[in-house]
């Protein structure tokens, strides 16, 4: 007997296989993408979900914390949503279909990510990114849609455009590869919402590939229900002097794992990220990133500012990895969070793997309290300690959304921030 | 106003007395100084007013029109009128200083039973009392005390104090750190808020403050004790001859 075929499934693997099994013939693509299919269920079977010994999910151990999986339900209706900020181009995908009747705005093309299932297209995306890549397997295995975006050199897109996912129950498999031309401008917004309080299951998996010149803002905005499982990956790749500011905010779902792995392929390109992390309850959210400076003369900073309360854990694991012709890089790391209660968590894991010998890297890490001389100041002026706390916390993460420079999109994001710490706080 | 009983206090954290049957009474409409060396326990005492928990009281009492404020939290002490001008004011990155300003002056109200400001009536009195006191509306649009010089920062406490109209106003070593230009400005906001119903209590080291701000009555601290109160030439006094003479004669 086969070693492998001895591991006994969880009922989160069993379900996950025979949610396959289950939709074989039904599952979109052409022979390449179903033979990758194929050998990525395998792969899930015989490993199975990874473990805390597997090192990238040292902190978040998917096969123990994943207790069951919802099933699929074709019939479950889910609502559109307004968009986030006034004038942004909506491109809705409800319990994982995508509505293709969106008007494009001019210098956009958008297609069916199942059309490049079914002609085959997709085949060499679906490849993992690495033996741990656990979201990659689940998602290239059972992806059913998802859209294709291509924006034209020279394109500055006014108004940003939000890819809309809204999950009422059951579950979805999304991909969203874009290609932003040379010297392209947008913002796009990822924006993950439920709908209910029902158990959901969500894999997304959006592939970005940035031109020449190109100067994109991307933004995460995840808002799950309290009982719904997110599995999110981000993949870049920046060329010559591309820019993508990559924003993330978390503020819901029970089980989160948000990837973003990116390299930067061209010199003068700049990469920042900025996370907010905003967890509470009984939730675990995990927000790994992997960098490859790969060419000379390239920079990143990345800021991500937790705030923990309630028995919530948080996890952050960043490696900014530097190769050995990339002289001159200046990468620069920050984690810093507020525990606001004692059985709150966070671990933190920044690394740093440098390869060149002429570069300008750092990270670092903080763990805080609310500032006691602050809350005094506040309290003094007659603001009550809940409020004067409030305000603290909300300060802490502001910083980093002013940065945005767009004020309907900060203030949009501001809002969501208060409206999750009122509940929480 | 202030009636200050045998008060007794030391810090929370390690118990070190500080405040050692301290006995002080001020009057509404008074001016008071309060004047003493270093560590005599006078930036404590504004602390201990305002609320501040790092500090224990053991024994005594602080009556405040007649209500001991002793259990009331800094927020409604605030509220009901005492203010502390800070030697230090807080750095607070994210807090706009407007924002911050509004949240203040509603809060008080609402704990008064009061209706909140409208928003033009918010932004006319600030702007009317940010000019009084020579405070650029760019300063405003800053992050609370973010990137203020130290005179900016003394001009923004005396901003506060005349937009939330306090009874009991409490000035910790105000003058430190200002020229003579911004001492002349800080001094003229607290004369207009002089009234027969405010009390102003003016803690410093130095005379040159009280040429400005001329107190009613001049009390020295010396190891958590009022050990002699006088009236403003006492303050001259101590400034001639310095603190060595009245210590002596005090033990």
């Amino acid at each position: 007997m086969n070693m492998q075929q001895a591991i006994k499934m969880t009922a989160a693997e069993t379900a996950l296989v025979d949610a396959y099994t289950a939709q074989i013939g039904d599952l979109p693509g052409d022979g390449s993408v179903l033979s990758v299919r194929d050998t990525l269920v395998h792969e899930l079977k015989t490993a199975g979900l990874p473990t805390r010994r597997v090192e990238s999910w040292h902190y978040t151990d998917l096969r123990t914390l994943l207790r069951a999986v919802p099933a699929a339900d074709p019939a479950a209706f889910a609502d559109r949503v307004e968009a986030l900020v006034a004038g942004a181009t909506v491109l809705a995908v409800r319990n994982g279909n995508a509505d293709l009747k969106s008007h494009a705005p001019e210098g956009v093309t958008i297609r069916s990510y199942t059309d490049s299932l079914l002609d085959g297209s997709a085949a060499a995306g679906l490849a993992v990114l690495g033996s741990d890549d656990a979201i990659g397997r689940i998602n290239g295995g059972l992806v059913r849609g998802g859209l294709e975006l291509a924006i034209a050199d020279g394109t500055e897109l006014e108004d940003p455009l939000e890819i809309q996912l809204v999950q009422s129950l059951g579950q979805a498999h999304t991909r969203f590869p874009v290609s932003f031309g040379a010297n392209t401008k947008a913002t796009v917004i990822e924006r993950h919402l439920s709908t209910n309080s029902a158990e959901s299951l969500v894999s997304s998996v959006s592939d970005i590939t940035v031109g020449e010149g190109a100067d994109i803002t991307w933004i995460i905005l995840q808002q799950q229900g309290a009982a719904d499982t997110h599995l999110g990956q981000i993949r870049f790749d920046l060329a010559k002097d591309a820019k993508l500011h990559l924003f993330l905010i978390n503020a819901g779902g029970k089980l989160v794992r948000q990837e973003i792995h990116g390299k930067t392929s061209g010199e003068g390109a700049d990469f920042k990220l900025r996370g907010i992390n905003l967890l509470g309850g009984e939730s675990h959210t995990d927000v790994t990133f992997t960098l490859g400076h790969n060419v000379p003369h390239t920079t990143s900073t990345e800021i991500i500012r937790n705030v923990v309360f309630d028995r919530a854990k948080g996890v952050f694991q960043g490696k900014i990895l530097v190769a050995k012709d990339a002289q001159k890089t200046d990468a620069k790391m920050a984690c810093n969070t507020l525990l606001l209660s004692d059985d709150a968590d966070l671990s933190a894991k920044p690394e740093l793997e440098i390869f060149a010998d002429d570069v300008q890297c750092g990270h670092g890490a903080t763990v805080a309290d609310i500032d006691h001389t602050q809350l005094f100041y506040l309290m003094a002026r007659g603001i009550p300690e809940n409020k004067a706390r409030a305000m603290l916390v909300n300060a802490f993460v502001a910083e980093i959304v002013e940065e945005l420079d767009d004020e309907p999109l900060v203030e949009a994001l501001e809002s969501v921030i208060s409206a999750w710490l009122e509940k929480h706080a | 106003m202030l009636q200050i009983k045998n008060l007794h206090a030391r810090i929370a954290e390690d118990g070190t007395e500080i405040i050692r049957g301290l006995n002080l009474t001020v009057k509404a409409g008074e001016v008071a100084a309060i004047m003493g060396p270093n560590g005599s326990g006078k930036s404590t005492l504004s602390y201990i007013l305002s609320g501040r928990e790092d500090y224990e009281v053991t024994e005594g009492e602080i009556l405040y029109n007649g209500e001991n404020i002793l259990e009331l939290e800094a927020s409604e002490r605030a509220a009901k009128g005492i203010f502390l001008a800070f030697q230090y004011p807080v750095e607070i990155p994210g807090v706009a200083t407007m924002q911050f300003l509004k949240v203040a002056m509603n809060e008080q109200r609402k704990y008064r039973g009061e209706d909140e400001l409208t928003t033009p009536e918010f932004m006319r009195r600030v702007k009317e009392a940010a000019a009084e006191l020579k405070i650029a509306p760019e300063m405003l649009r800053r992050p609370l005390n973010v990137g203020f010089s130290g005179g900016e920062k003394k001009r923004a406490e005396i901003l506060q104090m005349a937009l939330l109209e306090p009874k009991l106003c409490v000035l910790d070593e105000t003058d430190s750190g200002l020229d003579i230009d911004a001492l002349k400005i800080v001094a003229d906001g607290v004369n207009a808020l002089r009234s027969p119903d405010r009390a102003v209590i003016v803690i410093t080291h130095y005379q040159r403050l009280l040429d400005y701000i001329v107190p009613d009555t001049v009390h020295v601290l010396y190891k958590g004790q009022v050990i002699k109160s006088g009236d403003k030439t006492l303050a001259h006094e101590l400034e001639a001859n310095g603190y060595a003479d009245i210590i002596e004669a005090a033990a």
